[in-house]
């Protein structure tokens, strides 16, 4: 056992630097940082001085090399824009996006449980055709436009939301709404065939036949074994939300890890982006690793692998 | 990105139908809340390089002087006066009775301090482009002080009274760049109050700012917040959430426009648009070397219908290569170009062009006022090969590669003088797509403080450009802004909203 995490954290670092290595070249070859940071209006003589006094004319190794020494004790550097450390910008953003999902997963999961077990109960029924298109809808909406509808309805007809920010509890429910009803097919279906599987099984016949309340039956037998492929989904559209809100954080100008990513992006900005990349990155290496040390627990025979 | 056009005035359309008059507004509790796209990753004015940190900037921090925005002339602000030593000196007589936020006592120190930090490489300023020429300060007595030019630059007084303002020395001294970062003290008509980067900034008016003073405050509390989607931005405006917005896409203007509560105010800025044409050949062997198809290309062009359909009203047609307000921007004599397509066909045949050609064609904003363009110079022949690119890359590729067409922009860094323009389009730079040795040694003769030798050269040297069609100068730029019509605001063209001068009605 102590073998296998040995190598699975190696390739776990592995892949950590590669991500780096990777994201560094791509960002270095989109544009230039130098430029980003003179302005629109500055002349090819004020690029060439912002390029000198910030060491960017140094060999492109020798500035990521400069970099990673710097990383690896722990120094992400500082921001080439906000006057801030990189990692007090993510300790900033981080709880935000971390909001955001969890509470996006929770909207996703309390609509869609819900969902599949009336679907799972009158399959192929007029109320399971609504049921799939309620959570389809959700994938097939553009994410923006559904975020701006939610907007329009909930904070500028109603007024009962906040529009934008992330001020307080309440500046997220939309967001998260907006977030989470993507999810929402996806669990559903999973939900509804977990269901169906289990509705036809033995135990739950021998149920039925000691005469228990359906409620009990479906809700503490049935959906309990259905539910734990749903968790696992979960945690997985858990992953996604961290990674994927940036439209959603855009929207209602949420400042969040996605945002921070997509705005340090389009303006070069590398020391931002490796960071958020690298824990990005690392959130799904010690999810991955998590998930192979517990199937390696639980079946011995992929430990050898 | 197709769907993404359609859905958004669709969803605009649905919020004004379904929208209500602001439940809330500023007036009530003297707070002009104001949002835009971008919001500045420093507010200290010398590291960024965004217009929002300079507007931010030019409320909290006072110049040595100020210019009228009506007139163009220098206004007395922390100096009572000003005077040319020689082409590379300046000498301003301060005023005495000037405190900054903190309390400290303004005087010549805090000037000299400023400028020799500016100059000073090891400081890593990022605003280089309003910055470079200065050299340092020099005290002459407590109230007096000189500043010292690194080369003679006839705009300096521009700049002077405009974006480079003066720091607190003592405040600096231990606060530092950080400090200045999250708590800046200036001598401005705003202090301010919060500094939460990704969140709000919030300025209260300076009761203690100088008497008589060019930017007297009326309105009580500013804050600034940034939201980048237009949708969102307009939400915010029509539910009370927000007093301001600017650069609405015109069609979004147009619904606003006339709707109870609120105002829709269009205004020039001196933004122009243009195309450079390669005609010195960096870019290789290409039509745009020649004379004649340069001049095909300006006749193309009907400025005006894309003027009136894609920009505004607000927006002019622009001869010479700089912005009409700029000094030295002198068109009298410049050959103007009017929409005549049959003479640009009979041009292009003279060429040797009469089939027509392909060119490569490299943007960077405004897509849709490129493609009309494009549209355009198809009717005479030219089919144009559109490349769309981020700015950083379309600037370098234009810089070390050249390109046959370029579709550009320019806004001057709001500077009202053509050296903010020409300097850097004509006089030898890597921006240089003409290197004509004539229009570079005119503008060189321009760099005396001698105001009718600078006004001569620059007309010769704007007709020799505009006759050689190194470029197809288009229009100006217009922003539309939104507000709240309890609001009085009037905007000015050098992008630079002065909420130091709105009032509430």
């Amino acid at each position: 056992m102590l073998n296998f995490m040995t190598k699975r954290l190696f390739v776990a670092a592995l892949v950590a630097f590669t991500v780096s290595v990777i994201a560094f070249s791509l960002l270095r070859l989109s544009g230039d940082l130098a430029t980003m940071i003179a302005g629109e209006d500055a002349s090819a003589q004020d690029i060439e001085i912002i390029r000198e006094q910030y060491g960017l004319n140094k060999p492109y190794h020798l500035q990521y090399l400069d970099w990673l020494g710097d990383g690896v004790q722990g120094d992400l550097g500082e921001s080439m824009f906000y006057p801030e450390e990189v990692t007090a910008l993510i300790k900033d953003r981080l709880p935000n996006t971390l909001t955001l999902a969890g509470l996006g997963v929770l909207f996703a999961m309390g609509l869609a449980i819900p969902m599949g077990v009336i679907a799972a109960l009158r399959p192929d029924s007029w109320v399971d055709r609504t049921a799939l298109t309620i959570a389809v809808l959700g994938q097939a909406l553009p994410g923006f436009w559904f975020a701006l509808m939610l907007m329009f309805v909930f904070g500028l007809f109603l007024r009962w939301l906040p529009i934008s920010g992330n001020e307080t509890l309440a500046h997220f429910i939309l967001p998260a709404i907006s977030l989470g009803y993507y999810s929402t097919p996806a669990v559903m279906r999973l939900t509804r065939t977990g269901m169906l599987e289990v509705l036809n099984s033995d135990y739950i016949r021998t149920a039925h036949a000691k005469g228990l309340p359906t409620f009990v039956i479906l809700f503490k037998h049935a959906l309990r074994n259905a539910i734990i492929p749903v968790v696992a989904l979960s945690s997985v559209q858990f992953g996604n939300m961290l990674g994927g809100s940036v439209v959603t954080e855009t929207v209602f100008q949420i400042q969040g890890i996605g945002h921070l990513a997509w705005e340090s992006i389009s303006r070069n900005d590398f020391p931002v982006v490796q960071a958020v990349l690298l824990l990005v990155a690392c959130f799904y290496i010690v999810l991955v690793l998590l998930g192979d040390l517990l199937n390696a627990w639980l079946d011995p025979r992929l430990r050898v692998t | 990105m197709k769907i993404k056009h359609l859905a958004i005035p669709a969803a605009m359309a649905a919020a004004l139908a379904l929208s209500t008059p602001p439940a809330e507004a500023g007036k009530s509790d003297d707070t002009l809340t104001w949002i835009s796209n971008s919001e500045p990753d420093n507010i200290d004015i010398y590291y960024n390089t965004l217009r929002e940190g300079l507007i931010l900037g030019r409320h909290i921090w006072d110049a040595l002087m100020e210019i009228d925005p009506k007139t163009g002339e220098f206004q007395p602000s922390l100096a009572k006066s000003y005077k040319w030593i020689d082409d590379k000196t300046i000498e301003f007589d301060l005023r005495e009775d000037i405190v900054f936020h903190n309390g400290e006592k303004f005087d010549a120190d805090d000037v000299v301090f400023t400028l020799n930090y500016l100059a000073d490489p090891n400081n890593k300023v990022k605003a280089l482009s309003r910055t470079k020429f200065i050299a340092g300060g020099e005290k002459v007595s407590q109230y007096k002080v000189r500043a010292k030019l690194k080369y003679p630059f006839p705009a300096a007084m521009q700049y002077f009274a405009s974006v480079i303002v003066i720091y607190p020395n003592e405040y600096y001294a231990k606060a530092g760049p950080k400090g200045m970062a999250t708590k800046p003290v200036g001598t401005g008509p705003y202090k301010v109050t919060e500094v939460t980067y990704g969140k709000r900034f919030v300025l209260e008016k300076n009761e203690n700012y100088m008497k008589g003073g060019p930017k007297t405050p009326s309105i009580g509390k500013l804050v600034f917040r940034r939201i980048e989607e237009r949708g969102t931005q307009m939400a915010e405006l029509l539910s009370g959430g927000a007093d301001w917005i600017w650069r609405v896409p015109p069609d979004l203007a147009q619904r606003l426009d006339g709707r109870k509560g609120f105002q829709v105010t269009q205004g020039e800025t001196m933004r122009i648009g243009f195309l450079i044409l390669g005609a010195s050949g960096k870019a290789g062997d290409h039509p745009m070397t020649n004379l004649k198809v340069r001049r095909a290309i300006n006749y193309a062009l009907d400025r005006d219908k894309i003027r009136k359909t894609l920009m505004g009203e607000a927006s002019r047609i622009i001869h010479a290569a700089c912005f009409p307000t700029q000094f030295g921007c002198i068109d009298d004599n410049v050959k103007r170009y009017e929409y005549n397509p049959e003479k640009a066909k009979a041009l292009l045949k003279e060429a040797g062009f009469e089939k027509g050609f392909e060119a490569e064609f490299v943007a960077y904003r405004d897509r849709p006022i490129a493609e009309a363009i494009i549209g355009q110079l198809r009717r005479v022949g030219i089919t144009a090969k559109m490349t769309y690119l981020k700015a950083g890359a379309y600037r370098e590729l234009r810089r070390k590669k050249g390109v046959e067409i370029a579709f550009g922009t320019w806004g001057s860094s709001s500077i009202n003088d053509i050296t903010a323009i020409a300097g850097n389009w004509f006089q030898g730079s890597s921006d240089d797509n003409a290197q004509d040795k004539t229009v570079i040694d005119l503008l060189n003769q321009g760099n005396t403080t001698d105001q009718e030798v600078r006004k001569k050269v620059y007309a010769q040297a704007f007709e020799r450009i505009a006759d050689q069609a190194y470029w197809a100068p288009l229009f100006s730029w217009v922003y539309n802004y939104a507000y709240v019509d309890e609001l009085d605001f009037t905007p000015s063209a050098d992008e630079i909203p002065r909420f130091w001068a709105a009032k509430w009605k």
